[in-house]
This record gives C-alpha cells, sequence and structure tokens, in this order.
C-alpha cells in the first residue's frame, strides 16, 4: 500500500525514480547486506522450525546430566539442569527475535505518532514533545529499561515494554524532523491550500515519504534491543526461568563457566550473531534507501 | 559565544528538573515496601509500619517530591535506607571508581578506533582493512556483558593473566585520596601499585570499550575517505607514501567532529554499560551501587544515583556542543 | 618519523580524554572530598609487602553497617563480631553457652535476677574502660526509645528478643544495674528461658559508650570501637572492610593474624577465581557444584559450616487446592528430596523431615520421612479429587541464600517431577523484596522459602515459621492449628528444658501429618580456604570471631 501511495507521489513531483526498486537493487550487490540476510533467516528458519529440529523440551532435562559437554547426543553439551544447551539456544532464538521486532514496532508506532504530532503542529505541542523526548534521552537508556521494568516486574513481556519505551524517542525525534523538511516541501503546501484535511496529508504525503529513515533506523534497533532484552535477562529482570532466553541462559550458567563453558558460550554467540545479522541489514539498508543517512 | 554558552546551560534547567520529576515518579511506581526490605524476612508487621513512618514514606507524594527537589538544590543528596549513610559522601568514590574505568576505556576505544580507521582508509580494500571492518562489525554487535564474561573466563580464570575482579589487589590496597586509584598511585609514587591498579582496568576496560571502539573506527575511516577524496589530499597522495604524515593530521582534524559526536553519545552507553561489566567484574562503581539499591528498594539512592549519572550524561553534551561551536566557526550558534 | 606521528596523535587523544575526565570530574570533587582518611591506612600499605600477616576474607556483599545493634544480616555480623564482644558468647561450633565478657553469672531461682561478674583489666580501643557502667550504658541506649542513641527506627533484635522496649506491655528487661565495677545486674519483669542464649547474639555486643558518644550512632556505624580481637581501620563501600590487630586484647596471644580484610567479590565463580589465584585466603558461599573442584586441588580446603537452618516448600495452605492436607501430601511424595540435595547442594546438606535442624535440642528425629514415591503421590491427588492433577503458581526466589543455594533452579528440577503427577506448575519470580512482601500477604500458591536459625532455639524455628500468631509476619504458609499453637505458647514459658522438648517433639509429629511445607534440606554451606589458613571453625548461626585463625 505504502509503495503505491509513494509511487503516486514521486511521478507528480519528478523527484527520484522509484526509490525502492532502486534501494533492492543496491541492497542485492551489498554483499554484507545479503550476509545478514542469510544469517536472519537462518534464525528464522530455526525458530519457527524449532519443534522440527530437536526432539528435547527446553525446560526438561536429566539431573545426572548434567553440564555434560557436547556430544553427537547433545550438539552443545548440556546446562546445570541437564537440559540439551542446543534445544535451548534454538527455542531461545524465538524469545530474542519475538522480542526484537515487537518492541521496535511499538517503538515506531508511538514515536511515529508523537513525531508526527509534534513535527506537523509545531508551537506548545512541538515544545513540550520535544522537551520529553529530551529529558528521557537524557537517561542512559539500560538504566530506564532497569528502573521501568523494577515496576512492572520482572518478565519477559515487561522488558519487551521497557524497551519499547525507552527506544520511543529516537524514532520521534527521526520522524519530526522529517516531518519539519516535507512540511515546507511544495507538494504538501499544495496539498494545505486545496484544503486536504490534516490527517490525511499527514498519512498519504508525510508518513509515506518517512519510511525510508524509519526502516533503516528499525532494522539497527531490532539489534539494539535484542541486546537489551539479552541485557535485562542477564541482570534478572528480564526473561525467567525456565524460559530460554539467551541473556538469561547466560546468566544462570555463568557459576559454571570453568566447568561448562559451552553453556555460555553458545547462547552468546547466538545473540552476537543476530545482533551482527540485523546490523548488516540495516547497514545496507541505509546504503540502499537513503544515502545521505550515510556519514 | 558567550550568550551561546549561557542560552545553552540554562536550557539545561528544563531538562534537568523534567528527569528529577520522572525518577522521582519512577521510583515512587515500583513495588515493594523498602522498610519491608531493609528490616528483612524476620521483621515483625508492626515495626515495619513504624518504619515506614520515619521514612516519611507515609507523607503525600507530592510532600516527599518537594523534599527531595529541595534536598537535591541544597546539594543533599539524602541518606541511604540501607546503609544510613549520607549519600552526598557514600557515592563519591563509586563515582570515582565508574570515572575511572569509563575514561579508561575511552581512551582505549578512541586510541585504537581512531588509529584503526585511519590506517583502514588509507589502505582502503587491503586484508588490513577487511579485519579491522570485520572486528569493527562483530565489536558493534557485541553484547559486552557476554564478552566481559568471556574475557573474564579465559584471561582471568584460564590463563591467569590478569585479576579477575575489583579495583586493586586486597594484599596492598590503594590508599585513596582521590579515589582515582590511578592518579592516587601516581601521587604516591608506588609504581608497582599503578601497574596492578592498570592490570585490574584491562578486563572490564575492554569490554566496555568495545563497542565505542568499532563505532569510532567505521566512522573514522569513513569520514577520513570523504577527507582523502578532497583535492588537497589527493596532492598529497600523489606525492607518495612519504605524506601519510599529512593525511594523518588533515584526515584527524577533519575526522574530528564526528568523533566528538559519538564521544557525547558513548559515554552515556558506557554509564549505562557500567552496570553489566561492573556487575561481572565485581568493580565497586556506580552502576552496581544503583543495581544493588534497585533491590533493595533504596529509594534515595536510587533517585541520585541515576540523576547524577543522567546529569553527567547531559552536561558531556553540552560540553561537547560547546567544544562544537569553538572549534568549527562554521557552526552557527542559534 | 612513523612513530613520531602516532605518539603525536595519542598525545593528542589522550589531552582530550583527560579533558573530558576532568569535567566529570569537577562534578564531584565536592563529593569526594570527606577527607576522612583513617590514619593507620598509610602505615598498613606502606608495610604492606612486608612481614605482617594477613587475612583475606572474600564475600558476596557490602555489610550495610557495622553498628551491630542496628544491623539484622550477616554480612555485618561477620564484621562486628571481630571488633565487638558480647557478655557471653556461644561454643565455637554449637549454640551451647560460655562466658565471654562476663566471665561468670547467677541466675535466682525465680529466674527474674541474672547477675553477671565481668572480665576485668578489658579496654575498648578508644583507650576507655570496659566495666559495668559500659554495660548498663549499651543497654540503657537499646531499651529506652527517649535515650538520645537510640535509634530512631528501633533495634530491631531488642525489640524482638526482648519484647519491645521500655514501658512496653511485654517488655522483658526491668533494669539494668551497676553493683560495683565489675558486677553487674539484671532484674527482669517474667523469666524469659532463653535469656542467656539471646544475650550471645551478635547485636547485643558491648559498644564504647566514649566512642558513641563522641561520634553519635551515624558516624559509630561506619566506624565501631569495641573490646575485640581486632581493631577498624577503613571502609571502602561495596569493596574492602579493613581491621587491624588489637595488640592490648585481653585474650592474650590472640588474634593471630596483623591484618584482617573483609572483600566483597559478588558472584561465587568469581570469588573461587580470586581464591584460586591468592588473591583471598578465605571465602564463603562457595557454590556446592564447586565443592569437588575444591577438595581435589592441594592448595586449597573445602570447609563445612554446621546447619542450623530449613530450606523448605511452602503451600499456602488458605488457597485452593491447597487448603487441602491430602494435595500437601501428595506433593510432598513427589518431591525427590535425596536428588535435590546431591544436585544442588552437591552432597553438602541433608535431606530434612522436620522443619527444625538436627542441631539444634528438640530435633523430633522418631519422624520417619515420607520416600519419594510419583505412585503414592498420584493416588493422593486423586482421592482429593484431582485424579488428572491442577495448575498453579510455583514461586520461587530469586536469590541465593543459605539455605537454599539457587531457588529458581530447584523450583524447575521440582516442576518437572511435579509434571509427571500431573501438576502443571508456572516459576513465579520478582524482586527479593517483593517476593518477601508478597509471601507475606499471602498471594502465593506454591513457593520456596527457608529460614537461618537466630539463638539455637527451637522457639526460633517452630513459632516463628508455623505458629498462627505469626501468620501475616513469618509463618507464609498461613498454617493456622490449634493445637500447636497451644503447644508452641506451652513451650515459651515451660522452665525446664525436658519439658519443653517433650512440647515441641509433640508439634513436629502434628506438623508432619498436616504438611503444611515440605521441608527440603539443611544445608551445610560450604567454605573454601588457602591450605595455609587454620584454625577457622565456622559457627551453624552463619557468623564468628577470626581471632583464632592464623596463617601458616
Amino acid at each position: 500500500m505504502a509503495q503505491v501511495e509513494t509511487q503516486t507521489v514521486v511521478q507528480s513531483k519528478e523527484k527520484v525514480s522509484s526509490p525502492w526498486r532502486d534501494a533492492w537493487k543496491v541492497l542485492r550487490k551489498n554483499k554484507a547486506a545479503v550476509i545478514g540476510f542469510i544469517i536472519i533467516l537462518f534464525f528464522i528458519a530455526i525458530a519457527l522450525l524449532a519443534p522440527f529440529i530437536t526432539d528435547y523440551k527446553y525446560d526438561e532435562g536429566v539431573l545426572t546430566d548434567k553440564n555434560k559437554p557436547p556430544s553427537a547426543e547433545h550438539w552443545f553439551g548440556t546446562d546445570y539442569n541437564g537440559r540439551d544447551v542446543f534445544t535451548r539456544v534454538v527455542y531461545g532464538a524465538q524469545l530474542s527475535l519475538w522480542v526484537g521486532f515487537f518492541s521496535v514496532i511499538g517503538s515506531i508506532i508511538v514515536g511515529t505518532f508523537f513525531g508526527l504530532l509534534a513535527g506537523y503542529y509545531g508551537r506548545w505541542i512541538d515544545m513540550l514533545i520535544s522537551r520529553i523526548f529530551d529529558i528521557m534521552l537524557a537517561f542512559p537508556s539500560i538504566l530506564l529499561a532497569i528502573a521501568i521494568v523494577a515496576i512492572l516486574g520482572p518478565s519477559l513481556q515487561n522488558a519487551l515494554l521497557a524497551i519499547s519505551i525507552i527506544n520511543v524517542p529516537t524514532y520521534g525525534r527521526l520522524v519530526r524532523s522529517r516531518v519539519l523538511s516535507l512540511k515546507e516541501e511544495e507538494y504538501v503546501t499544495a496539498a494545505r491550500a486545496i484544503g486536504m484535511k490534516d490527517s490525511r496529508i499527514l498519512f498519504r504525503h508525510i508518513l509515506p515519504n518517512s519510511l525510508a529513515p524509519i526502516i533503516v533506523t528499525g532494522t539497527l534497533g531490532i539489534a539494539t534491543a535484542i541486546i537489551e532484552a539479552a541485557s535485562l535477562g542477564f541482570l534478572g529482570l528480564g526473561a525467567q526461568a525456565p524460559e530460554p532466553e539467551w541473556g538469561k541462559m547466560l546468566a544462570d550458567s555463568r557459576q559454571y563457566i570453568q566447568k561448562a563453558p559451552w553453556t555460555v558460550i553458545y547462547p552468546g554467540l547466538s545473540i552476537m550473531l543476530t545482533v551482527l545479522g540485523f546490523n548488516l541489514i540495516g547497514d545496507g539498508l541505509r546504503d540502499a534507501l537513503d544515502p545521505r543517512m550515510k556519514n | 559565544m558567550l550568550s551561546y554558552t549561557i542560552r545553552r546551560v540554562l536550557m539545561l534547567i528544563p531538562v534537568l528538573l523534567g528527569m528529577s520529576i520522572i525518577v522521582f515518579s519512577i521510583i515512587h511506581a515500583i513495588p515493594g515496601d523498602p522498610a519491608l526490605t531493609i528490616l528483612g524476612e524476620k521483621a515483625s508487621p508492626k515495626a515495619v509500619e513504624e518504619f515506614r513512618e520515619v521514612l516519611g514514606l507515609n507523607k503525600p507524594l507530592y510532600e516527599q517530591y518537594f523534599l527531595f527537589l529541595k534536598d537535591i538544590l541544597t546539594g543533599n543528596l539524602g541518606v541511604s535506607l540501607h546503609t544510613k549513610a549520607e549519600i552526598t559522601s557514600e557515592i563519591g568514590p563509586y563515582l570515582a571508581a565508574t570515572v575511572e574505568l569509563t575514561v579508561f576505556s575511552m581512551i582505549f576505544a578512541i586510541f585504537i578506533g581512531v588509529n584503526a580507521g585511519i590506517i583502514s582508509a588509507w589502505k582502503q580494500n587491503s586484508w588490513f582493512d577487511y579485519i579491522c571492518m570485520l572486528i569493527a562489525l562483530i565489536g558493534v554487535s557485541m553484547p559486552i556483558f557476554w564478552l566481559g564474561l568471556m574475557e573474564q573466563w579465559f584471561f582471568a580464570q584460564e590463563l591467569k593473566w590478569l585479576p579477575s575482579v575489583g579495583r586493586d589487589s586486597s594484599r596492598d590496597p590503594v590508599t585513596a585520596i582521590t579515589q582515582f586509584y590511578i592518579i592516587d598511585t601516581i601521587l604516591a609514587g608506588r609504581w608497582d601499585q599503578l601497574k596492578d591498579v592498570i592490570s585490574h582496568l584491562i578486563l572490564p576496560g575492554i569490554a566496555l570499550g568495545t563497542i565505542p571502539m568499532a563505532i569510532i573506527a567505521r566512522i573514522t575511516r569513513s569520514s577520513m575517505l570523504e577527507v582523502m577524496r578532497s583535492d588537497y589530499i589527493r596532492t598529497a597522495r600523489a606525492k607518495g607514501l612519504g605524506q601519510f604524515f599529512v593525511v594523518y593530521k588533515h584526515a584527524l582534524k577533519n575526522a574530528f567532529i564526528p568523533i566528538l559526536t559519538i564521544i557525547g553519545l558513548q559515554t552515556g552507553l558506557l554509564l549505562g554499560g557500567a552496570v553489566l561489566t561492573e556487575t561481572i567484574f565485581g568493580w565497586p562503581g556506580i552502576g552496581r551501587y544503583i543495581y544493588t539499591a534497585i533491590g533493595n528498594r533504596d529509594y534515595p539512592v536510587i533517585q541520585s544515583g541515576i540523576l547524577v549519572i543522567a546529569t553527567i550524561f547531559v552536561v558531556i553534551n553540552l560540553l561537547v556542543d560547546l567544544l562544537y561551536a569553538l572549534i568549527d566557526p562554521r557552526i552557527k550558534y542559534r | 618519523m612513523k612513530k613520531g606521528v602516532l605518539s603525536a596523535a595519542l598525545s593528542g587523544l589522550l589531552a582530550l580524554s583527560l579533558a573530558l575526565a576532568g569535567c566529570s570530574g569537577s562534578q564531584q570533587a565536592q563529593t569526594t572530598d570527606n577527607g576522612q582518611q583513617a590514619p593507620a591506612a598509610d602505615q598498613a600499605a606502606d608495610s604492606a609487602s612486608s612481614g605482617p600477616k594477613q587475612l583475606i576474607v572474600g564475600r558476596g556483599a557490602d555489610s550495610p553497617g557495622l553498628d551491630p545493634i542496628t544491623v539484622t544480616d550477616g554480612e555485618s555480623y561477620k564484621v562486628t563480631e571481630n571488633i565487638m564482644e558480647t557478655l557471653v558468647n556461644f561454643e565455637e561450633t554449637n549454640t551451647n553457652v560460655v562466658p565471654g565478657l562476663a566471665e561468670s553469672w547467677e541466675v535466682s531461682p525465680d529466674g527474674l535476677t541474672y547477675t553477671f561478674k565481668l572480665r576485668q583489666g578489658v579496654k575498648f580501643h578508644d583507650g576507655s574502660d570496659f566495666n559495668a557502667d559500659a554495660v548498663k550504658f549499651n543497654f540503657d541506649r537499646w531499651m529506652d526509645k527517649s535515650n538520645p542513641l537510640h535509634n530512631p527506627e528501633g533495634f530491631q533484635y531488642y525489640n524482638d528478643m526482648f519484647g519491645g522496649y521500655k514501658g512496653d506491655e511485654g517488655h522483658v528487661i526491668k533494669s539494668v544495674d551497676v553493683v560495683d565495677p565489675s558486677t553487674v545486674k539484671f532484674t527482669l519483669n517474667r523469666p524469659l528461658a532463653p535469656f542467656i542464649a539471646d544475650l550471645a547474639m551478635s547485636p547485643f555486643a558491648i559498644a564504647s559508650p566514649k566512642a558513641l558518644q563522641e561520634m553519635g550512632p551515624e558516624k559509630f556505624n561506619e566506624h565501631p570501637v569495641g573490646t575485640g580481637p581486632f581493631k577498624f581501620v577503613e571502609w571502602k563501600r561495596n569493596d574492602t572492610i579493613t581491621l587491624e590487630k588489637n595488640p592490648d586484647y585481653w585474650n592474650k596471644g590472640y588474634p593471630k593474624v596483623d591484618k584482617l580484610v573483609f572483600k566483597v567479590i559478588p558472584e561465587n565463580s568469581a570469588r573461587l577465581t580470586a581464591l584460586t589465584s591468592g588473591e583471598i585466603d578465605l571465602m564463603d558461599g562457595l557454590n556446592p557444584d564447586d565443592a569437588e573442584t575444591v577438595k581435589s586441588n592441594p592448595d586449597l580446603q573445602l570447609i563445612l559450616r554446621p546447619s542450623m537452618n530449613i530450606g523448605f516448600l511452602g503451600f499456602n495452605t488458605e488457597k485452593k487446592p491447597f487448603d487441602n492436607p491430602k494435595v500437601r501430601e501428595a506433593i510432598a511424595y513427589a518431591v525427590n528430596k535425596p536428588a535435590l540435595v546431591e544436585a544442588f547442594w552437591n552432597g553438602l546438606g541433608q535431606p530434612a523431615k522436620n522443619p527444625l535442624p538436627p542441631s539444634i535440642w528438640g530435633y523430633n528425629d522418631d519422624i520417619k520421612d515420607r520416600e519419594f514415591n510419583l505412585d503414592k503421590a498420584k493416588q493422593l491427588l486423586a482421592e482429593a479429587g484431582f485424579p488428572n492433577g491442577f495448575k498453579t503458581t510455583f514461586w520461587a526466589m530469586p536469590v541465593p541464600r543459605p539455605y537454599m543455594p539457587d531457588g529458581q533452579k530447584i523450583a524447575e528440577a521440582i516442576q518437572q517431577d511435579l509434571k509427571q503427577i500431573g501438576v502443571e506448575t508456572e516459576i513465579v519470580t520478582m524482586e527479593w523484596a517483593t517476593y518477601l512482601e508478597k509471601t507475606r500477604k499471602g498471594e502465593q500458591d506454591m513457593f520456596l522459602l527457608g529460614w537461618n536459625g537466630d539463638n539455637g532455639d527451637p522457639d526460633n524455628f517452630l513459632y516463628t515459621l508455623l505458629d498462627k500468631n505469626n501468620i501475616g509476619s513469618n509463618n507464609n504458609t498461613r498454617y493456622n492449628n490449634e493445637e500447636v499453637h497451644q503447644l508452641l505458647i506451652k513451650a515459651q514459658s515451660a522452665v525446664t528444658q525436658e519439658e519443653r522438648e517433650k512440647l515441641y517433639k509433640q508439634a513436629q509429629e502434628i506438623i508432619f501429618k498436616d504438611v503444611p511445607m515440605v521441608p527440603i534440606a539443611h544445608s551445610e554451606p560450604a567454605l573454601a580456604a588457602s591450605a595455609k589458613v587454620i584454625n577457622y571453625k565456622p559457627h551453624p548461626k552463619g557468623s564468628e570471631s577470626l581471632e583464632k585463625v592464623d596463617i601458616q
């Protein structure tokens, strides 16, 4: 839908020729981005197919088989409860991807809404919203997240919510600045002149033209969100036992690191790879969609 | 310039005020009774009630907020519920520990990041460039707590090269004067202790510095590439590799502004990341102080601690902005 | 050439970083400058690398305060017991009472007067004399709310052990009188069976009246002054507390080491690493899992602390379906205690059948525990009307406690067994403070919790944990049995120990039948030390004076 809209606008303006198709072409040639895509597709695949990949359950183990090194039966070894680490890592992908996607979607929706308001109406609304964003950005984000989770109680859902909240200003500011620049474009002033409703201008014209940077920032944002969720899990403020969240797995296995390093190596490696994947795609998208955002 | 500075400083006031409101409301929304936390699992309900009264937790919220505001304005950060000590005097050593770690990791990040970025750009598309950028990419994606754990396991527990926890050796503790142990040991002329202190800084410093290092390397490289496309440098380059010095100097000057921005932004991340790093490396810093305080429901410590960190962050960003204006006359003081 | 360039670049960067450091440094200049550096620290640091014997003790958390009467936690007592002493002491490894600052005492036949003969020639670290006046001074401070040195929040243990403060209805101590400089007399309002045992508890250590008055209670809490084997030197918060030998200690020949340092290393395994590498000499909170590692290392030794605790699985007996004793019993059959103890306590503990640990008198050893039997459990569930089991929540504590090394992992293991009898549990956890608060209010279904003994009296376990008077306080199972209540109340005022013992044994039988909780284990917390450390004897109560410990 959005694409169609953009194109009509773009044609009428004769500004650039179909940025989306161009972007795809550039992206396909970007080796790093392709690798990123492969990594992420791989993790999405194992997350979706988890029950078919492994016969073990992530929350059932044999106590007598605890902290066993990797073997043919247990590819990544077993943890302190005798559970299969490979199985837990695979199921963990579900949780991390879920938190990554949905927290970012949450931040984007809320951030975009306030960003549009602030940018389009300006004046005191802008003042108010921008100051709130400034204040939120003045906190180191993980501290703010910790505080929010402390209020809501530790759980994966609440961690997701906290991460969503702390990232709202990022998207809000982005959308606001896009709106400020687009507002002065001729087609918007024209639309306003013919008496088009504000909501229509915002959602039909301004928003679609702001999508590119949102998508770029959002993709990179998923990477950040995954790390933040794992950090909260590591501090005991995110996912709770026996959920196989990677950060939580690290924290729980930490004391066995000398005896059973595999219980710490694999979950950490998975976090890193997933985050790397999203960063690669994000970088590629940025180069393809919005050359101006490059440094 | 002066009026710009004054304006920027004045603009801090609403931000700081807003921050104090946010912190205060968050803290008081946290469930869990501080009285019970402090008195422990053995407290009688009557004792808990009496303790709440003493702490002023039974007063209306707005009244508690204004008391809090009045206190911080007079430089009184309150009294820790847990240790019953003045936070103003208690927080100093914690803050110093964190600042020392943060500065150390920032130096590490800047030194490695800038040099790797410049050399990568200079030798664009060489093996060195590829490896550097791969490391930088991985660095940006690194969960620092995992890196910290792996470092601790490998270098401290397996190889036993470096100490695993703490700021100094407890057999020969540093005599704190400024609380910055590097400075303290130098002042005392204890070079053996200085070595010890630095060896304690290395692992947590690297864990904390990796992400900014990677970011700085990437930014330096791309701004350097831009610079190298300029006529001036092309001429310099045409004269041969001997002109590396010219490029280096010139590129560094140009790369300075984006690096400055990153330093401003990353300091905030570092201060936040300190919570994780300090937890892993048993670093007696402010991140762990606040984290423990959240577990203890030590309201005054949480609110003052977060506020202090946020204030430092805001102030650093302000200084970075002012530095911009100073360095680059093209930036208009709006 | 190149080198010069690099160093030029470097120095520029350094200057920048220093500028930044300066900015944040100025921020905190006012806060850091508390200027009260203990002078002894300098000397200690100077002579550290040479001769004096140091004992470095690694532990998990810092002390909240060092005035023992104001705190309730073991981390504080571990330190204060080395600085300040009590009138009477517990024996080295049990809870029998032996002389401390008091050499001997007499009790009147009606149990209302206690006369203590004090040790003579004992001095506080500040040079002032320890005498009957000092004892009276301390008790007056504790009991009298209007005393200027009284804590506005009260003194929790005083309140709990002696029935409130002066003027309160249940207050035990009527008066403390100085008979002569070395004799002090306590007059009680009513007899209190464990009075002498109470006085041996760490919070009731005698502080120097001079220091208390000069410094005021807040300062004293950071800089305690007593009569003990070690003197306070320095406290770096969340890092180290340093004590030094008291050369004038009354017990000649002690302490054995010149310097005693308590170092905070939060993570158990990190602490073991520090011990292995020689950074510390002694550590508590060893992971049971690491016991084997320690045993197999010739440079280290494994030390077990005798148990005075209980870790249990409790039921909220007011909530369905746990109001039905059959359901509770069914679950008791499904908890595989030996396997849990083996897996999580690594054998450093014993499966429990009573809430009371066997180290305490009154323990009922005639009770025969239920064996792990899932069929029996299913059968009982069916009888209770749940042939297909049910769903419930299972609360697990978020922090390791001495009585339960890892609540969440233990809950996960129990969860797996309960699944087999059709009981689906969802593990719930939250911040420790919230956890305590909510279990106290009775919001939980099934939960893990435990108790560490204070004074070695059965009352401290049975009455505290299972009497109906303590619902909303420490009876988190909300177990309400009138018969048990009568027995426990009677035992509180009974005069002879035999009589009390009989009553407690009876109570344990009823409790066993009713299953308000499934006692899981009495743990023997594991410590590790360098092989060079000798004469260290951990006390069941969780903390001890280290005066006899030596390094070879």
